[in-house]
């Protein structure tokens, strides 16, 4: 530590009596409270802080806040590491740690710095040019690219830190809080309007705070703190300090990042790092300011090379000298009051450089006065150093714009260009509001909103103090009159402008003879002015184009500093005016926003709710295992001691087919459909009839959707004449029941019925196997179970266990079995019960892994067969068509020529020839894998797994003509696997193909 | 993010709708229909430029239905309707 060498001993919003330590690059320095990363490097005499993109180059601090591509940080280290970070924009805290990133070893000695070395090997468009051939290699040069033109690196720890999410409406949204964004929200308040005023900084006050200047009769910065003082004291006024609008959507949608705790190594217990606001305001007051552009010039990209406006904020703001000897480089007004600034604070100006022949008279007193030489006519051709800058050339520019005269170099550390303002529209064009190029000010400035919004000060290119806060105040009343609040009261504050802009475009400087240093437009990308001439040259000239081939404007900055100068560059050369060139376009975010504040509270388990059966609580302490089904956490196996999930499953199948087991259903889908039109509606809705089924009795149901491919199965149950139980699969839910809900609504709104899902209403509980009809008996004294009473697809409703409870008698495993609905608070009672009931039947839970083994040996159909591409047909349902009907979804479509085909690809078993080997998951079904490539694949996998009831594996498939060709061995090869198994074709059916354990 | 007019629960955000496609499709009589009349029905959707109606589903409030007058533009809502009624005329004028 060596104490702060470039820091002055007064001025400035930093606290002296609050040293901060921190780490740069393994160093330890100290800065200041009120600090940025930036400005105590800087005071620190820290100048080189990354390297760039492409070439490697060295890289300073260029900027005071957002607009800043180049002083970009890896912040901290581990699980809390951050890529990309400006230095400009982290505040500093005790114990901060950042180092240079795209550097190694070190920021010092960099061996990817040889790319500048060779640097004609690098133009626009290279890596497409050069590596597209041959295209196998890409993926080789794409893994060293990477790394030689990476930035920052990613977390690679899960994130310890939690991010929140918040929703607000406001009557006026003011997005800036410098001297316009202030006076509007002081004048919107006094209306009554709630009011928000967001602004990226930690502090408000925007480009004032920069600055040297006078509002009210005393110091700016005095001014600020009464007016937002007043304003947090207002019960409708809510403020979000380093809070930054990212996006702004349609019907007046803005998407904040608020930094909560950023500032800190350690967020505070319970409080989240970072936080997205949605907010839905009635009017917006876009005050989001202007940003000061560079100057293009050979190696103007040289640490130590800076903007005016930054170097005067690091002065005014944080008691920094960016050097000790400066150069100011400029074509306008502004720098002057820059280089007074710098002045003031001991920096010595060796000249103005001025490419205006003629200074204005304002612009030449200010600086006589405090003794400051100004070069007018002259321009910067080349900056000095590698590391630091230490001297530029200066030359005269003659009346076509040439360099002229002698060249003369002047010792410096510092070079503070501007070359004139960019309003930042951003928001304002995100939110497809009109942009207008201003001749006098030579850049593009909002002009009228498309969304209910206005903008007002800098943004519009009002750059002059006292207009800023009047531009302010009239928007901050005509938002709050919009949104119904009148009466705004717009008193202004007195302040002084400064001197008009005054500006004459210096797009890029011409080199000096012989000389070819870089003249860097886009710092982040490393795009040059000759990268721009280069994408001209070969008819890159649209914006668009342009931005894509040589970068310009890409990256974490999306070209603040670069864009009017790019396409300015771009437009000299088609010859056309900057207007005609234009802009690209502005999407969201405006700044990079973390993974982390986007996806908020909803990760991992939080991603999405998780929805538990009543008997949840019952799987867990029983050992389940459980699977992710839709929404919903099911029971996959119960494996007991000693036993894998594999083990488990096939016991639980085995045991089914012989004894009794019990599995939780209770995910169905379940709708509760009534009215005297039901039947009418079921007739419509699915494939099969439902005119003859009787009050007590269950079907089995088929619908298709309306292109005439199945879409969903389930029973419908009738439990009186006019009210109806309707089931579907547990992953289309919540999607038939929209499905019938549209055609209810809109396709067939004459039809009177009513119905409501009820999923959760019932838990159910299928029982099967030889012993089930015995366990029920236990159980129940008002339902007769015996056959005769309660045959195959009957319905009963009684007392189980004694809940009220509705019995169906259905079957998915082809045993004995029956499925049980009681109200879901009686669910575990009625689930213990049965075991209970069970015991001396040696009944046991089965999961859904034993479920689908036992679907498979029966041969029904779930997702895999039901995919989309089949038709009832397809799947083996063709006597279930109802084609006797008038009409039902997916009639008409599914009687084309082409769904009817007898080759289309039907629902079979397989069988592996050698009883031995698993049939590949998927696998494509081919006739002869020794066919030369490519080979027709004429089917394939849709379920497959091990039979523990026949003691060999099986599956379904779906096979070109597959009804005719049961005994046929064809070839199921899995190109992922690299697997070919010889399979018999078979009946999808393996188990008591004629039903007849389920009946009796 | 769109502010859309639910004709029973009001302005809500999008967030709790669905889209369901065009409003302006209905379905055409199976007896009568033509193969193509058909082919249009199920597959083919104008994609216009400007006002639009276009079905909502409230899936996350009242589970209804609706007609939605949008700008495919400007974004634009100028009205709503359930399915069966026809969307007021835009009296406000800037819907364009």
């Amino acid at each position: 530590m060596n104490g702060q060498p470039f820091r002055n001993d007064t001025g400035g919003r930093i606290n002296r009596a609050t040293p901060l330590r921190f780490t740069f690059n393994g160093r330890i320095y100290e800065g200041y409270q009120g600090d940025t990363l930036a400005s105590a490097l800087l005071a620190n005499g820290v100048r080189l802080i990354g390297r760039s993109f492409k070439y490697h180059r060295p890289r300073g601090i260029v900027a005071a806040g957002i607009e800043d591509p180049n002083a970009l940080v890896q912040l901290e280290d581990g699980a809390r590491t951050q890529p990309n970070i400006q230095a400009t924009r982290i505040e500093l805290y005790d114990g901060l740690v950042a180092r240079s990133q795209n550097c190694w070893p070190s920021v010092g000695f960099d061996i990817g710095a040889l790319n500048s070395k060779f640097h004609r090997l690098f133009p626009a468009g290279f890596y497409y040019k050069t590596f597209m051939w041959p295209a196998k290699l890409w993926m080789f040069y794409e893994h060293i690219i990477r790394n030689i033109a990476g930035m920052g690196e990613s977390p690679v720890e899960e994130d310890p830190d939690r991010y929140g999410h918040r929703y607000a409406h406001a009557d006026v949204v003011i997005v800036g809080a410098g001297p316009a964004g202030l006076a509007a929200a002081q004048s919107a308040a006094t209306s009554g309007a709630r009011v928000l005023l967001v602004d990226d900084g930690a502090e408000f006050g925007g480009s004032l705070l920069g600055l040297d200047a006078n509002v009210a009769g005393g110091p700016a910065v005095d001014w600020i703190a009464t007016v937002t003082a007043a304003l947090a004291a207002m019960p409708n006024v809510t403020l979000l300090p380093r809070t930054t609008v990212t996006s702004y959507y349609d019907h007046n949608m803005l998407v904040m990042a608020e930094r909560v705790a950023d500032h800190m190594a350690v967020p505070a217990a319970h409080q989240p790092r970072q936080r997205l606001w949605h907010v839905r305001a009635k009017e917006v007051v876009l005050a989001t300011g202007a940003m000061e552009r560079p100057l293009v010039f050979a190696d103007n990209d040289r640490p130590g090379v800076m903007l005016a406006s930054a170097a005067q904020a690091y002065a005014n703001r944080h008691g920094v000298r960016a050097g000790e000897r400066c150069v100011v480089f400029t074509n306008n007004n502004s720098a002057y009051v820059a280089a007074r600034d710098l002045s003031a604070a001991g920096i010595e100006i060796m000249a103005i450089v001025d490419s205006r022949r003629d200074v204005p008279k304002g612009a030449a007193e200010m600086a006589s006065a405090v003794g400051i030489g100004i070069l007018a006519g002259h321009v910067v051709v080349k900056a000095h150093g590698t590391k630091a800058v230490h001297a530029v050339t200066v030359q005269a520019l003659d009346d076509a714009g040439d360099l002229t005269g002698d060249t003369r170099d002047i010792i410096c550390d510092l070079v503070a260009v501007s070359g004139g303002w960019a309003p930042t529209v951003h928001l304002h064009s995100q939110a497809k509001g009109v942009i207008r190029y201003d001749e006098t000010l030579t850049t593009f400035v909002a002009d009228a909103a498309t969304q209910r919004s206005r903008a007002a000060g800098a943004i519009t290119g009002v750059l002059g103090l006292a207009d800023s806060l009047k531009d302010g105040a009239t928007a901050g009343a005509e938002a709050a009159a919009a949104a119904g609040f009148d009466g705004a009261k717009t008193d202004t504050p007195t302040a002084v402008d400064d001197l008009a802009l005054d500006i004459e475009p210096l797009w890029a400087v011409p080199h000096m003879h012989h000389d070819h240093g870089k003249r860097f437009v886009d710092h982040q990308n490393d795009v040059t002015a000759e990268d721009v001439a280069l994408a001209h040259r070969e008819n890159y000239i649209s914006v668009e184009h342009l931005k894509r081939y040589t970068t310009l404007g890409m990256g974490t900055d999306q070209g603040r500093t670069s864009n009017i100068n790019g396409l300015a560059i771009m437009a000299t050369l088609r010859g056309e005016d900057i207007p005609t060139v234009g802009t690209t376009t502005f999407r969201p975010p405006f700044t990079p926003t973390p993974l982390g504040t986007i996806a908020g509270p909803h990760f991992g388990m939080h991603y999405h709710p998780t929805r538990r059966s009543a008997m949840h609580a019952w799987h867990q302490a029983h050992g389940a295992s459980f699977v992710n089904a839709g929404p919903w956490l099911r029971p996959e196996a119960y494996p007991r001691a000693g036993e894998n999930v594999i083990q488990a499953l096939r016991r639980e199948a085995k045991h089914v087919r012989h004894h009794v087991g019990i599995a939780d259903v209770s995910t169905l889908g379940k709708i509760d459909l009534q009215g005297p039109d039901a039947v009418e509606f079921l007739n419509r809705v699915y494939i099969n009839s439902f005119t003859k089924l009787a009050v007590g009795k269950c079907r089995y149901g088929l619908m298709l959707r309306e292109d005439g491919f199945l879409y969903d199965d389930g029973t419908v149950t009738r439990i009186a004449d006019d009210r109806f139980m309707v089931t579907t699969t547990t992953v289309h839910a919540g999607s038939v029941m929209r499905h019938l809900e549209y055609y209810h609504q809109v396709v067939w709104p004459e039809l009177d019925i009513h119905m409501v899902s009820v999923t959760e209403e019932w838990a159910a509980i299928a029982i099967a196997g030889p012993d089930s009809r015995r366990v029920l008996e236990k159980i129940t004294d008002d339902i007769d179970v015996s056959n005769e009473a309660c045959e195959f697809m009957g319905f009963r409703q009684g007392t189980i266990c004694g809940a009220p409870a509705r019995l169906f008698r259905i079957s998915f495993s082809g045993e004995l079995a029956y499925e049980i609905n009681v109200p879901a608070d009686y669910g575990q009672d009625v689930w213990t019960g049965l075991l209970d009931a069970g015991t001396e039947f040696d009944i046991i839970p089965y999961g859904t892994e034993a479920m689908g083994v036992m679907r498979i040996e029966k041969g029904h159909i779930v997702g895999g067969e039901i995919s989309g591409r089949a038709t009832a047909g397809d799947l083996g349902f063709e006597k279930l068509l109802a084609n006797n009907k008038p009409d039902f979804i997916g009639k008409r479509a599914a009687a084309r020529t082409a769904l009817m085909a007898p080759d289309r690809q039907q629902l079979v078993g397989l069988i592996p020839v050698d009883r031995r080997t698993r049939i590949p998951r998927g696998g494509k079904i081919v006739e002869d894998p020794a066919a030369p490539t490519p080979i027709t694949a004429i089917g394939e996998v849709t379920s497959n797994c091990y039979s523990p009831n026949l003691g060999h594996p099986i599956g379904l498939a779906i096979v070109a003509g597959g009804r005719q060709r049961h005994g046929e061995v064809v070839y199921a090869h899995s190109p992922l696997t690299e697997q070919t198994v010889a399979c018999e074709i078979t009946h999808p059916i393996f188990i008591d193909p004629q039903g007849e354990r389920l009946r009796g | 993010m769109l502010l859309i007019p639910c004709p029973w629960c009001g302005e809500r955000a999008q967030t709790e709708f669905s889209y369901e496609g065009d409003a302006t499709v209905s379905r055409p009589d199976p007896a009568t229909a033509s193969d193509e009349q058909w082919l249009d029905h199920i597959y083919l959707r104008d994609n216009p430029m400007g006002l639009h109606e276009e079905l909502w589903h409230h899936v996350a409030g009242c589970r209804r239905f609706f007609k939605v007058r949008r700008n495919t533009v400007t974004h634009e809502i100028s009205g709503s309707a359930a399915p069966t009624d026809d969307i007021p005329e835009d009296v406000s004028g800037d819907a364009s």
